[in-house]
């Protein structure tokens, strides 16, 4: 079984990100850390790896390689290999080139399951993986918060606002994972040592076949509005009923 | 000569002088792993494990299953990381607690080791790939309670008898013994000392939890007792008699705690210098007074030379060129530096730096026990002025 999991590196969530003042792009230093989202989806195609017997898992990643330090991190968990996509014509590729490159990607490769994180940490669009389940003509299972293997195809329980779905499909099918599904496994210390000898191919756009366009540009950038001061209800023998009113107010009861 | 102009940048207060740039970026991923465990994995419950007074077993599989255990070593089911990778790995374990890196230095310096260093090819298979697995745990027997600094006194006795040998004796502080698997106990024999496998479900071995600690609260330590535990021949480890095996193994565990000490001290600074940003009297933050920068200071050089030292002794292991003096040299000076950190911290934390719900106190009492054991300070001490003198003044 081919498996492919979307991960991506993104700028260290510790550190504040830095926006470039004229493109508004995030600045993306040399180093990037793996997105903690993307853990969860390397765990999914890790153990589905296991339990199918012969199979690999390679990553997929459209992002500068800088250190390949967040690459790294998911070939340590224990994927085989990865194919990054760097490319400066894709700086601040919107989301559906996004997809369509890694659908290029993935493709290229030979799959049999593509597992994608539900968004990144770092742009937060949240589209990606439905619009590559398009573009491979797969179906997408997405938000998935449990994943088994069913038969010869997937299970998976779909997160819903008020419960799940069971959705079933068989191979190729695309899943998105939610963030908690699984419990992602620290990298092994051998794992880190291998790291640096897996195969990590790094190609352009153009070697995908994939001509970009910029189908968007970002043309302003505001700070959040500062939070305004809450209201202090002091209790009179009716707080409750206040706070109820409030509650309702802001439509959360 | 072309010299580089010095210009004020930004600096890390927890990485003040950079020493992440002198590690390797594997080095870096297996520090940042520990790191991510401990946060995970450590931090929640180490209050209540040191108040509560356990060490929770279960730990001992998940650390194995990222390599931790006997990760230095080679083959039989280790990791076999460098030695600076080992060192970074027990500065963010004793990050979390002392009790948690006392056992994985246990359990890797102190019990696999030997095994790995002296024991014969059927004794390496048949005990390492378990306890690097977690699923043996192990321990280490010299220290006696008439015989502590001067294990070279201690009266535990193994006798031959036809092939067995018999072991009579106790040994006293014996970390991890009430959890342990398999225990390497050191006795005088005929021919000096000795090192025995000593399995601890065979018969004559008892070990008594000690109570009322109050240091390494999360970590066991106990007195073993040998009443005639008979041994097969070959449970003795072949390769080495005498002082020189017991010690070679302490310098490995050694190797670590100077690493580990920088940890425990990085925790007491961090804890100081976020209280003192935010806890306020006088209409001003404690930051702002003089005195408590000045601790703050103290810590920060502290801590940022303990860890260029511990880095520079790491690559000499790493190279081959470390001596066990500079061994030494780390341990004492970096465990003194990390009570001193503690206790600077606790009093910048006043009231709230007694309690289990900062790090500090904990960590403050921890390190009274790795001050003492592994060599105490006063020991160390003497090994150093041996070193340079040529006059040995231990007795
Ligand atoms: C929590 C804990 C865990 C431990 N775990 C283990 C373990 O797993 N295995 C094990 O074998 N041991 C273990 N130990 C024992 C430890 O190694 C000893 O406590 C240590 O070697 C010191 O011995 P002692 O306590 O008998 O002190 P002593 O040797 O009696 O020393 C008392 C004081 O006298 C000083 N002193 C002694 N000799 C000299 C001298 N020549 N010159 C100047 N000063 C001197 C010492 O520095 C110290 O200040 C542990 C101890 C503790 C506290």
């Amino acid at each position: 079984m081919k498996i492919a999991v979307c991960a991506k590196q993104i700028p260290d969530p510790a550190t504040p990100y830095q926006l470039d003042p004229t493109t508004h792009y995030v600045v993306r230093p040399n180093d990037q850390v793996l997105d903690d989202t993307d853990r969860y989806g390397i765990e999914v195609g890790l153990q589905l790896a296991a339990a199918a017997g012969d199979a690999s898992v390679t990553v997929f990643s459209m992002s500068p390689s800088g250190s390949l330090q967040g690459i790294r991190q998911a070939l340590a968990m224990g994927a085989d290999k990865a194919v990054i996509v760097d490319d400066a014509g894709l700086r601040g590729a919107d989301a559906l080139t996004t997809a369509r490159i890694l659908a290029a990607a993935i493709e290229r490769e030979g799959f049999d399951v593509v597992i994608a994180g539900t968004e990144s940490t770092d742009g937060y669009t949240g589209v990606v993986p439905q619009q590559i389940a398009e573009l491979l003509g797969v179906p997408s299972l997405t938000f998935a918060r449990k994943i088994d293997r069913h038969g010869d195809g997937i299970r998976i329980e779909r997160q819903t606002s008020n419960g799940y779905d069971v959705v079933d499909a068989n191979p190729p099918l695309l899943i998105s994972v939610t963030s908690g599904a699984v419990e992602p496994r620290y990298p092994t210390f051998k794992g880190i040592m291998q790291a640096k000898s897996k195969p990590v191919e790094t190609v352009t756009a153009a070697d995908l076949g994939v001509e970009v366009a910029a189908g968007q540009s970002i043309a302003a950038v505001e700070p959040v509005p500062a939070r305004q001061a809450g209201e202090i209800v002091t209790d009179e023998g009716d707080a409750f009923e206040r706070i109820v009113a409030l509650l309702e107010q802001v439509k959360v009861i | 000569m072309s010299e580089k102009a010095m210009r004020p940048r930004k600096v890390d207060p927890l990485d003040f002088l950079e020493v992440d740039a002198l590690l390797t970026d594997e080095e870096l991923l297996i520090r940042d792993t520990v790191r991510q465990f401990v946060a995970d994995r450590v931090l929640p419950d180490i209050g209540d494990w040191f108040e509560d007074g356990v060490f929770p077993k279960e730990l001992a599989k998940e650390m194995a299953a990222m390599g931790l255990l006997g990760m230095h070593l080679d083959g039989y089911g280790c990791a076999g990381t460098n030695s600076v990778s080992y060192g970074l790995a027990c500065t963010e374990l004793e990050y979390g607690d002392s009790g948690v890196r006392s056992f994985v230095s246990v359990q890797g310096s102190l019990a696999m080791f030997p095994i790995w260093a002296f024991g014969s090819e059927e004794q390496k298979q048949d005990w390492l790939p378990r306890m690097a697995a977690g699923e043996v745990i192990g321990c280490f027997g010299l220290t006696e309670a008439d015989s502590g600094s001067d294990p070279g006194s201690m009266r535990t006795r193994a006798r031959r008898d036809g092939d067995d040998w018999v072991l009579n004796g106790s040994k006293m502080w014996i970390t991890s013994g009430n959890i342990a698997d398999v225990a390497v106990v050191w006795a005088q024999t005929d021919e000096g000392i000795r090192g025995f496998i000593v399995p601890t479900d065979t018969k004559g071995f008892t070990a008594n939890l000690i109570h009322k600690k109050l240091s390494l609260r999360a970590s066991v330590t106990s007195e073993l007792v040998l009443d005639d535990v008979r041994l097969p021949g070959d449970a003795v480890l072949p390769d080495v008699v005498g002082l020189k095996g017991p010690l070679s193994c302490l310098n490995e565990a050694r190797f670590g705690i100077l690493f580990g000490a920088v940890g425990a001290a990085r925790a007491c600074y961090e804890a100081a210098l976020s209280y003192a940003g935010e806890r306020r009297q006088f209409d001003v933050p404690i930051a702002s007074f003089q005195l408590t920068q000045r601790k703050l200071v103290e810590m920060l050089i502290g801590i940022n030379r303990g860890m260029l030292v511990a880095v520079h002794l790491g690559r000499k292991k790493d190279d081959g060129t470390l001596d066990p003096t500079h061994v030494s040299f780390g341990k004492l000076d970096n465990v003194r530096m990390a009570l001193q950190v503690a206790r600077e911290a606790r009093s910048v934390l006043g009231a709230n730096g007694i309690t289990l719900e900062y790090p500090v106190v904990r960590h403050m009492n921890n390190l009274e026990s790795v001050y003492t054991y592994e060599g105490t300070n006063e020991i160390h001490t003497l090994i150093l002025g041996q070193a340079i003198t040529g006059i040995n003044a231990f007795s």
